[in-house]
């Protein structure tokens, strides 16, 4: 059983020794110059401006996780897709069960809307 | 293909008192949506859904299903553990009425729709007949009490609660989440049956990590429960969150938390439940010595209350440990008893509570005089919970304690009288300041008929169950019988 | 018709408890005073009954707990045992009802007063009547929870609401014992009725250890109950309560449940020798030294409250030395005379204004002249005088002691001087409040009470004089009714004793008759010399004894050790608790109250992180224990 799965702890060894060898040799063989063009956070060759902590909007994590709840629901629709095929002899049963679902998910839409959460101010 | 491979009709007969209650609680959305004001309709609502799924689990009793291939379960354990937190539901909507209004907060739709859901969720913990059931249920649960805690969101403490609730609850659910891991890692699946069958037959990957499965299962549920040293969040939640959401977590998620052990220990490990009675009897003795000895220098009703939650908590693990079908018997009596006594107590703290006051020992003092029913019922809850003769908390110590004597845990016992020798302090305490104490202002309660109905039943039915206590022994032993 | 006796107060109860204020004060009483003697009446009847049919009366109620082949049903039985305690306390019960009825006029209390009184007398029958140990424990804890009501009825004074509490902590200790004796005898015996479990044959059957155990448990039960040392420290404290109280709960009836508890598990009791010589041991050393607290004593109440701890321990003695019957007759008897004692030092109290020092009295003969005769006849019957109650059921007691196998001549001996103690006692206090100069400041305007209250007085003081010719000892060539009544309910324990009456003993029942009376008058004799004769002796006494006296007087400082040993490190320790895991957050909830929001603020937000990270550790030390406990596996 559990030979099974060596060749996968091959693969582990392999990849972080990979990493390791990689950095390890990057470390020994680049050149180091430190001043303080070099040691200050790459910031897409832009000089920097202000600190690098910024404090952002309730609003962005209130529509994230709003998203979020609602992209990985949708998610369902594809297994459901993809077997939806071979239920179709049992008539109206499997689209029903999905069109429950969506109905719920459609609730909590409305609900979230009618809560005014997707209003910016 | 055969649809009747996926799900049958009768899975959906079984599951129908959860569809209720999702239906009324999108209603009772609905009706906050749409018609914000109308309080009494949601709270109509949500007592109305919680008496129709109990009346469909109800028409269960006497028969046992297996729906969904073996997710779910339906029989006379399930069903008294969803008639126990739908009681535990009504009471507790019933006891809201109004009082986030006193608090300075709003009722809201969506506290009786959590409530709902709640319900759902504990439902599904003790229905359940698979690792991911539960934690679904428990998930559930959670989630719905994070917020409910939470629920007075201009008041600090509530905030303060519900974000510790949310992180400890969250921490806790990780650990219980590695344990079905690691069970499912060594056993190959999540089924009870299959588990147990499994072990037996020894078709197990490792037994160190089996165990440390089970282990970590149980820091979840002891968590859940609260058992010292997971108990550390319930005084401050208790105190923290509205009154009457604390009288709904202290009573059905408890139940449920113990019902879902319980049967995790009886379906799915029954053959290695003797390696973990070391285990159980120390957190047996940690959990009353601790919950106890803490209780006793609160100056906090409600903290003294949630102390003395934990320390029953310490007396149910007595019952886990025996397990046997009186052990069992007499846990789901205790539960029950343990229930109705916390919710009339925590439902008469929120009818007294007004702004700051009302949630002190000293707040109480001269009560007797002025509302001489109201602390009639609330000294038979406290006697109640002392377990003195002949209320039913005695009864309920007396099966739970003489069930582990015959198994001959004498120590444990001698432990646990001793220590509800010294509850008695606390208990009484309040009685002392109603009774025997004068003072200049007393407390007023809100006092509305519905309110003084259901309190005054809870009361009867501890005096009740204390007095013939023998229809509900009768009931409980049946829903024992199934597991042992 | 047997469930009617506990039902009238019961019902009683119920009326004057829910009634409250609606009830008029005068109505109050006379409703509490005709329920109690319905309860009596319908005893008499039954006592007629059982006489002529000779078997127990039974009569179950309902089925209480069924579980599986544990089953209990709340059955009230009658036999001569029970049916003795239930006309002591329904008897003496009616007069101290009436006699309360003069006693509280005026408290605004009253309703309150008498709905406890009659709860009480409920609890109390139930505790008798109960044909098994789970309904014995209810009306146990019953009539614990009336006595703590009781005590501190007053309770806006803290000292009085203390002492109820203490007797209600000390009586949970006992409990303690009770409660695990009772799983005890389910685990052993299967069974909880006493017709199950009293059967010599299942007896023999059960490892000697395991009946020691229970037995010395359930004695535990009883030292609580019953004040007996080292649970006596509750029962001078339970004084606080109004006087007709401690007559009826704190003498007459409450702390005798412990000798009932023994005598009615005569059986169990007498099948461990170990148990049967502790007990006698116990009640012989509670018996002298609550006497010995009781010369020096000047409290009124406080005299009678050793008195009683000491004649409870006569009764200990009595039944740890295998004479069951002897206990039950010196409890009857004692009920009547320490009931009319505390009534008539009621009476006192009544007539004083509230005044409970003997140092103020005095002289109070004239006064208070039903009271004084009453009084002396209590007075002459606990001292042991010939002919009265108290002379036969004490000599029964002492002859018994001296001649069982658990007794001996050292126990006869203490007992002896302890019946000597008590008679000097006894009349110090007669003297000290009737005779001598007249103490009491000139406020004080002392009267003899109302009819109400010394009537009761005459029918007791008739009881105690002539109460004990019912049990006439048969050296007399006299027909001991007493015994032969209670011989059903033990004979079958003293048939378990082997007396060795004959053999080998120095002295005859009716020599020891006499020395007895030589010590009860030699007590009296020396009583009077003190405190009338001479009343300069005693103070010169107490200066020469300076150091005993300081010990008898401190009560042998027990409370204090136990404050030292077990009240103060339990408080500690939880003061402990407290400091370590709660403070902080009890400390932000305290001050949210107050004024200083801001810092709570930042308190808070301290606490949070703070705690919320200690919470968490907790937690996962918790796990890390656990997968150690696994490791070690």
């Amino acid at each position: 059983m559990i030979s099974d799965y060596i060749p996968i702890l091959v693969v582990f060894i392999l990849a972080a020794g990979f990493a390791f060898a990689i950095l390890a040799l990057s470390h020994i063989l680049g050149p180091r110059v430190k001043n303080s063009v070099k040691l200050s956070p790459y910031e897409s060759g832009v000089d920097l401006v202000g600190k690098t902590r910024v404090r952002i909007s309730i609003r962005y994590f209130l529509i994230a996780l709003l998203f979020i709840i609602f992209d990985i629901e949708i998610v369902f629709l594809f297994p459901w897709a993809v077997v939806f095929k071979d239920f179709l002899s049992f008539g109206w049963t499997i689209f029903i069960e999905m069109a429950v679902f969506l109905f719920i998910l459609g609730f909590g839409f409305l609900y979230v809307w009618k809560k005014g959460a997707l209003e910016w101010e | 293909m055969d649809l009747s491979l996926y799900f049958t009709r009768q899975d959906l007969w079984g599951i129908l008192p959860e569809i209720v209650l999702l239906v009324g609680a999108l209603i009772i959305l609905s009706i906050e949506l749409f018609a914000r004001s109308q309080r009494a309709a949601m709270l109509g609502v949500g007592i109305l859904s919680l008496v129709i799924a109990g009346g469909f689990a109800s028409k269960n009793f006497g028969s046992s299903f297996i729906l969904f291939q073996g997710m779910v379960t339906l029989n006379d354990y399930s069903t008294f553990f969803d008639l126990l937190y739908m009681t535990a539901g009504i009471v507790t909507m019933v006891i809201s009425y109004n009082y986030l209004e006193r608090k300075g907060g709003e009722t809201r739709g969506e506290y009786f729709a959590l409530i709902l859901f709640a319900t759902m969720g504990m439902m599904l913990m003790t229905r359940g007949n698979d690792l991911v059931i539960i934690f679904l249920g428990m998930e559930l649960l959670s989630l719905s009490l994070y917020v409910l805690v939470g629920f007075l969101r201009h008041d600090v403490f509530s905030n303060e609660s519900a974000i510790k609730y949310l992180l400890l609850g969250a921490f806790a659910t990780g650990f219980f989440l590695f344990g079905a891991v690691l069970v499912y890692g060594t056993t190959g699946t999540t089924n009870f049956q299959h588990i147990a069958s499994a072990i037996t037959n020894n078709e197990i990957l490792s037994d160190t990590l089996l165990s440390l499965g089970i282990g970590l299962l149980l820091v979840g549920f002891a968590f859940k429960v609260a058992l010292v040293p997971f108990h550390m969040w319930s005084p401050d939640v208790y105190q923290g969150a509205p009154t009457s959401v604390t009288a709904f977590l202290c009573t059905a998620p408890k139940a449920a938390g113990f019902g879902a052990l319980l049967k995790v220990f009886l379906v799915a490990f029954p053959a290695l439940h003797a390696d973990w009675q070391d285990l159980l009897w120390a957190l047996a003795l940690l959990t009353m010595i601790v919950g106890n000895i803490s209780a006793l220098v609160q100056t906090n009703v409600k903290r003294m209350l949630a102390f003395s939650s934990v320390t029953h908590a310490g007396y149910l693990c007595i019952g886990i440990l025996v397990l046997n079908e009186m052990g069992v018997s007499a846990i789901l009596f205790y539960l029950l008893v343990y229930s109705v006594m916390n919710l009339g107590a925590f439902g008469i703290i929120s009818l007294l509570e007004k702004e700051e006051k009302g949630v002190n020992f000293k707040d109480y003092e001269g009560l007797a005089s002025k509302h001489p029913w109201l602390s009639a019922s609330l000294a038979l809850f406290m006697l109640s919970l002392a377990g003195f003769p002949p209320t039913a908390g005695f009864v309920a110590k007396y099966t739970l304690f003489s069930s582990a004597i015959s198994e001959g845990y004498i120590w444990l016992i001698i432990i646990a009288i001793l220590n509800t020798l010294v509850s008695v302090y606390y208990y009484v305490r309040l009685i002392v300041n109603m009774y025997m104490r004068t003072s200049e202002e007393t407390l007023v309660p809100f006092l509305h008929p519905l309110l003084s109905v259901v309190i005054f039943i809870l009361a009867i039915s501890i005096m009740f169950f204390g007095v013939l206590p023998g229809w509900l022994i009768d009931t409980v032993t049946q829903a024992a019988r199934i597991y042992t | 018709m047997i469930g009617l006796i506990p039902f009238f107060p019961l019902l009683g109860f119920l009326i004057n408890g829910l009634g409250g204020k609606r009830i008029s004060e005068r109505m109050s009483g006379i409703i509490a005073s005709v329920v109690v003697g319905l309860s009596f009446i319908v005893a008499i009847t039954l006592f007629g009954e059982f006489l002529k049919i000779g078997t127990p009366l039974e009569q179950t109620l309902f089925t209480w707990i069924a579980v599986g082949k544990f089953t209990v049903s709340f059955s009230y039985v009658l036999d001569s045992l029970s049916l003795v305690m239930v006309l002591v306390i329904t008897g003496v019960g009616l007069l101290i009802h009436i006699f309360s009825i003069g006693y509280m006029k005026g408290d605004p209390g009253i309703q309150r007063y008498f709905s406890y009184l009659n709860l009480f007398t409920f609890m109390m029958l139930t505790l008798v009547m109960s044909d098994n140990f789970l309904a014995m424990f209810l009306g146990w804890e019953g009539v614990g929870l009336c006595s703590y009501l009781l005590i501190g009825f007053w309770f806006e004074d803290p000292v009085k609401a203390a002492a109820g509490k203490k007797a209600f902590i000390v009586n949970r200790i006992g409990d303690f014992g009770f409660l695990l004796a009772m799983f005890l005898i389910f685990s052993r015996f299967g069974s909880l009725k006493f017709m199950d479990v009293l059967i010599p044959q299942q007896i023999a059957q059960i490892p000697i250890e395991i009946v020691t155990a229970i037995t010395l448990l359930l004695f535990l039960g009883a030292t609580g109950k019953s004040a007996q040392i080292p649970l006596h420290i509750w029962l001078p404290d339970a004084m606080a309560g109004p006087t007709p109280v401690s007559a009826l709960i704190h003498a007459a009836t409450m702390v005798t449940a412990g000798v009932y508890l023994i005598a009615r598990c005569g059986i169990l009791f007498a099948a461990s020798e170990i148990t049967m010589s502790v007990i006698a041991v116990i009640g012989i050393l509670t018996a002298f030294f609550a006497a010995t607290i009781a010369l020096t004593e000047t409290d009124i109440k406080k005299v009678l409250a050793y008195s009683t701890i000491s004649q409870l321990g006569f009764m200990f003695a009595a039944v740890g030395v295998g004479a069951f019957a002897a206990g039950i007759f010196h409890l009857m008897t004692h009920a009547f005379f320490k009931g009319l004692l505390f009534l008539a030092a009621g009476s006192v109290i009544h007539g004083m204004s509230g005044e409970q020092n003997m140092l103020k009295m005095g002289g109070l003969k004239q006064k208070m002249p039903t009271t004084y005769w009453t009084m002396l006849a209590g007075v002459a019957a606990i001292s042991g005088l010939p002919l009265l109650s108290g002379f036969f059921s004490k000599d029964e007691i002492l002859w018994n002691v001296y001649s069982s196998q658990f007794g001996g001549n050292i126990l006869f001996g203490i007992g002896l001087f302890t019946a000597a103690m008590t008679a000097f006692y006894m009349f110090r206090l007669f003297f000290m409040t009737f005779h001598g100069d007249r103490r009491w400041s000139k406020e004080v305007s002392p009267h003899e009470s109302p009819k109400i209250m010394t009537i009761p007085l005459i029918m007791l003081a008739v009881l105690s004089v002539v109460g004990g010719f019912i049990g006439i000892p048969e050296s007399w060539g006299g027909h001991n009714f007493f015994h032969q009544f209670l011989q059903k309910s033990t004979q079958d324990a003293t048939g378990y004793i082997t007396h060795q009456y004959s053999s080998g003993l120095l002295l005859s029942e009716n020599i020891l008759m006499i020395l007895s009376i030589v010590a009860a008058i030699g007590g009296l004799l020396l009583a009077y010399r003190f405190y009338v004769q001479r009343p300069d002796i005693p103070g010169k006494i107490s200066k020469s004894l300076s150091i005993a006296y300081k010990l008898v007087s401190g009560k042998y400082f027990i409370d204090e050790l136990y404050g030292l040993l077990f009240v103060r490190p339990l408080r500690n320790g939880s003061e402990l608790f407290l400091k370590k895991f709660d403070i902080s957050v009890i400390d932000g909830i305290a001050n949210g109250s107050g004024k200083v929001m801001l810092v709570l603020g930042n308190k808070l937000r301290r606490i949070q992180t703070g705690v919320m990270q200690n919470y968490a550790a907790v937690i996962f030390l918790g796990v890390i224990s656990i997968i150690f406990y696994l490791y070690l596996k």
